[in-house]
């Protein structure tokens, strides 16, 4: 991998990307901590793995499906019982446009 | 002496053992300890309804159940009916779940009394317990107060460790958080195959790597409730079908040499003196290198648990659950204003690194190069396994560090104090921690690691371990 170094304006993207909101002190505090991590990781370098297959699981798995009918899942007053924020059985969001 | 959870239930169905009595004992004992922080809830009112339904049942000959009255903790990431889970973090502030996670429902059909929530690094983002997000104080070692527990299922093993009475925790791990605090805290740690026990109901952190699994005081009881959590799970995708193997033998026990190097001296001893006792019962000692896996294990664990663990904390955002603020601006103000107010500095440094490894232009540079990584390190395993049936280790490299200690280690530091522990569950591979003997007064882990489903191979070993102490 090559080498990144991690500065204000990337680690700003990434924060938006993420939805946070970084302040001062979390911007000086995680700047050289990431930078150190990432050269940390830079060390999986070393080793070839151009014929590699990735594991995306430790083992072997495969698809699952069951068949296509009405089951009993999550009922609406169940689905909405954790939230404030609700309004004739729907969730209420924030503004989208 | 505390009695084991099949003696336990044994007296209980004789009715020599009164559950209401013993349950209303433990919530003494917590109450008493609070200051330990092992608890982010206690269920005393839910718990003594089950205990008196319980006693009820017994009066009239209901005895059925292996776990028939046992107290059970649960780490606050696995789902309790309508008991507040939060894995640790604030911002799953107030959330009840409307179900229970599948091994909730598995233990309390075997007649297990669930008395509290325990404590852990927020999200289980953390090797010591001490990751406690807003609002909770870190765990502390009932051995050593100045201590920390391990982490992350920290409550759980603490506790475990403290109780006079009979009880098993059920926890739950990443890349070690079963045994990195059953080694700090001297109980017996079981981490299973990935895929054995369901994790329906789990708070995610990273899905290919986490497992729910079990703390118990001794090598018997954490095998007795990993047997009754485990099977497969329609509810899950990846339960496996199999079980775990019902017999399995095992003779040659495998030395990881770089393992023993990279641990404190007087550890390494412990673990080597605890070997040497089963040396003398019959097992074949022999010396086994992992060379990826201790030199890359760490590296390629971070990447692929922080990549999974920002795409699993993106759901947190403020509308269906946890905590809420007034819906105020547009959506991504307000679910960055919720984010930012819920995640503790530790959650928001690994989303941050998680979301930065699988970004366009450095998704194959890093993330991809991990999985592929893990691939060179499970081969490594399987290698391994030709020649040994089981792999021997420290289970942390040092005994429970004080908080002054810890308060003084970076991020990058303090990951790498998991390098024993992350390359077997980078592969899946069940593996024990168990005690294996003390160095200052402070107990030392062994762990044991089999192939695949080789779970009961580990319980035969691990209690000669614990029989030798």
């Amino acid at each position: 991998m090559a080498k990144q170094a991690i500065d204000k304006k990337l680690l700003l993207g990434v924060a938006k990307n993420a939805r946070l909101n970084l302040s001062e002190k979390e911007i000086t505090e995680f700047l050289p901590q990431l930078s150190e991590i990432l050269e940390s990781f830079g060390k999986l370098d070393e080793l070839d793995v151009s014929k590699e297959k990735p594991s995306f699981q430790p083992i072997a798995t495969k698809n699952v499906f069951r068949e296509d009918k009405v089951e009993k899942c999550l009922s609406q007053k169940d689905a909405l019982s954790n939230t404030k924020h609700k309004k004739d059985g729907y969730f209420l969001g924030p503004k989208v446009v | 002496m505390v009695s084991s959870i099949a003696e336990f239930v044994k007296q209980v169905r004789m009715e020599k053992m009164d559950v209401l009595e013993h349950t209303a004992q433990i919530f003494d004992e917590i109450e008493s300890n609070s200051e330990l922080n092992h608890f982010n809830v206690v269920a005393k009112e839910q718990a003594m309804q089950q205990a008196n339904e319980i006693a009820a049942g017994i009066k009239i000959g209901r005895h059925e159940g292996k776990l028939l009255g046992v107290p059970i903790s649960v780490k606050d990431c696995v789902c309790v009916k309508g008991m507040e889970s939060r894995a640790g973090s604030k911002i799953l502030s107030g959330y009840k779940p409307t179900f229970n996670a599948t091994v909730i429902e598995k233990v309390l059909v075997e007649g297990a009394i669930i008395i509290g929530k325990t404590a852990q690094d927020e999200f289980g983002f953390g090797t010591f317990g001490t990751n406690a997000n807003i609002g909770f104080e870190a765990p502390k070692n009932p051995l050593d107060q100045d201590r920390a527990c391990g982490g992350s299922s920290a409550g759980s093993a603490g506790f475990t460790a403290l109780t006079k009475f009979t009880h098993a925790s059920i926890a739950q791990s990443t890349g070690g958080s079963i045994a990195s605090p059953a080694s700090f805290c001297g109980v017996a740690g079981f981490t299973p195959t990935y895929g054995l026990v369901s994790r329906y109901g789990l708070i995610d952190y990273g899905n290919s790597l986490d497992k729910i699994g079990t703390i118990g005081k001794t090598v018997e009881d954490a095998s007795l409730l990993l047997g009754i959590i485990s099977g497969h799970d329609p509810q899950d995708s990846t339960s496996l079908e199999e079980r775990f193997e019902e017999k399995g033998e095992a003779k040659k026990i495998g030395i990881v040499k770089e393992l023993f190097e990279k641990s404190d001296d007087k550890v390494s001893k412990e673990c080597k003196k605890a070997l040497g006792k089963l040396e003398a019962k019959g097992f074949e000692l022999k010396e086994i290198s992992l060379p990826l896996n201790s030199e890359y294990g760490i590296a390629a664990y971070y990447l692929i648990s922080m990549t999974e663990a920002s795409t699993n904390l993106a759901r947190f955002c403020g509308m269906r659950y946890g905590l809420h603020k007034e819906l105020e601006g547009h959506f991504d103000e307000y679910f960055s204003s919720v984010r930012s107010d819920g995640f503790g500095t530790e959650a928001k440094r690994r989303v941050l690194l998680g979301t930065f490894a699988r970004m366009s232009g450095f998704r194959d540079a890093y993330y991809l190069r991990a999985m592929k990584t893990r691939t060179k390190l499970i081969n490594e395993f399987k290698n391994a396994f030709k020649e040994v049936d089981v792999l021997a280790h420290p289970t942390m490299p040092v005994i429970a560090p004080k908080f002054s200690e810890i308060e003084k280690l970076t991020p990058m530091q303090n990951y790498a104090m998991d390098l024993c522990t992350v390359p077997a569950n980078l592969a899946g591979l069940p593996h024990i921690s168990v005690r294996a003997g003390e160095v200052n007064k402070m107990p030392v882990g062994l762990m044991l690691t089999a192939g695949h489903l080789r779970e009961n191979i580990l319980s035969s070993i691990a209690l000669e371990v614990e029989g030798a102490q």
